[in-house]
């Protein structure tokens, strides 16, 4: 089940729930008819083993709960594509910080507050109208999370980590892109030691944009090279 | 693909496993570059029965490996962690809708 399906599932209790109360409705909403009494919504198995796990953890001091909350917030509230696209609109704006970033963007990155805590490297690689960049991780999912936030599932599935590799044309078609005749294509595979960031064309028209302008153009999949930049019409 | 944005994580159990994972990473008890050889392992094996959708068979490949991973480094015995999911299962089921689902109430076998 899905969060939103979830969502829908604990509002359409809560509305129950309340008939109930009022004495509106004669039986219980779902099949757990077999009880005499309704329980907690029990969650899917891997959800206990993962518990099961934590609580292991916890209990032996290897884990702290509210640590592990202040991850997933941090995750899913505080890092995602928008420190990439900082990190492109101003290599874009300024050729100083464009030839470190593209020497050495580990500490340059990490400068910015976007630092690996993983101990990875960071690797720059930069489009030019001759080759077209583009990243995957053959081996699992490996990914520059302090500039990306998490990966999609798309990036995550079979198909895309054997297809990149094997026929890049084709999944970038897949994506819409279509990239001149002329133009390679260099595909790198990420590692749990090196992570890429693909920096992409800086689109034509932008003469002058501020570098809040533009990050508002970079997408995430322009920085894992399954995209290109382009200014709304 | 479609712009729409996607939920960072699609279940919460993925989020605590990451979570989890990253944590152990962090204060030292795990490498992440003996994490990512397991897991890529343990991902290359279910990838050869079908092809995964990189979503929920994602992370159900990443419990497995974790769990196998911990059991070996003795830091979480596969017999415990069966003891407790069980544990937890019972809580669930014996805790009264609406209230919070503890272990504190559970016999543990």
């Amino acid at each position: 089940m899905g969060a939103r399906e979830e969502a829908r599932v604990w509002a359409g209790l809560a509305l129950w729930t309340r008939e109930f109360l009022r004495g509106s409705l004669p039986d219980m909403p779902h099949d757990h008819s077999d009880h005499d009494h309704p329980h907690a919504l029990l969650p899917p198995e891997p959800a206990l083993r993962v518990k099961a796990l934590e609580t292991l953890l916890t209990r032996k001091g290897l884990v702290d709960p509210a640590a592990l909350d202040a991850i997933i917030d941090t995750y899913e509230n505080k890092i995602g594509p928008r420190n990439g696209a900082h990190v492109v609109a101003r290599a874009w704006t300024d050729p100083a910080f464009r030839a470190a970033l593209i020497a050495d963007a580990t500490p340059l990155v990490a400068d910015l507050g976007y630092y690996g805590r993983q101990g990875e490297h960071l690797v720059v690689v930069e489009n030019t109208p001759e080759v077209h960049n583009m990243v995957v991780c053959t081996l699992c999912s490996c990914y520059p999370w302090p500039l990306l936030g998490i990966p999609p599932g798309w990036y995550k599935s079979d198909a895309y980590r054997a297809r990149a590799v094997r026929a890049p044309r084709a999944v970038l078609a897949d994506f819409g892109v279509t990239l001149n005749e002329g133009t390679a294509v260099r595909v790198w595979d990420s590692t749990a030691e090196v992570r890429y960031l693909v920096l992409p064309l800086r689109p034509e028209g932008t003469d002058g944009w501020s570098e809040e302008a533009l990050m508002d153009l970079v997408t995430r999949d322009s920085m894992i090279g399954t995209g290109v930049v382009t200014v709304p019409e | 693909m479609t712009d729409a944005p996607e939920p960072v994580f699609t279940e919460p159990w993925h989020a605590q496993i990451f979570a989890l994972t990253v944590y152990l990473n962090e204060a030292g008890h795990v490498t992440w570059t003996d994490w990512a050889a397991r897991f890529g392992a343990t991902l290359k094996r279910h990838g050869l029965e079908r092809e995964l959708d990189g979503g929920d068979d994602y992370f159900k490949a990443w419990l497995e490996a974790l769990e196998t991973f911990l059991n070996e480094r003795a830091m979480a015995d596969t017999a415990a962690v069966e003891d407790l999911r069980a544990a937890w299962k019972r809580a669930y089921l014996t805790t009264a809708h609406g209230d919070p689902v503890t272990l504190d109430d559970v016999v543990e076998p």
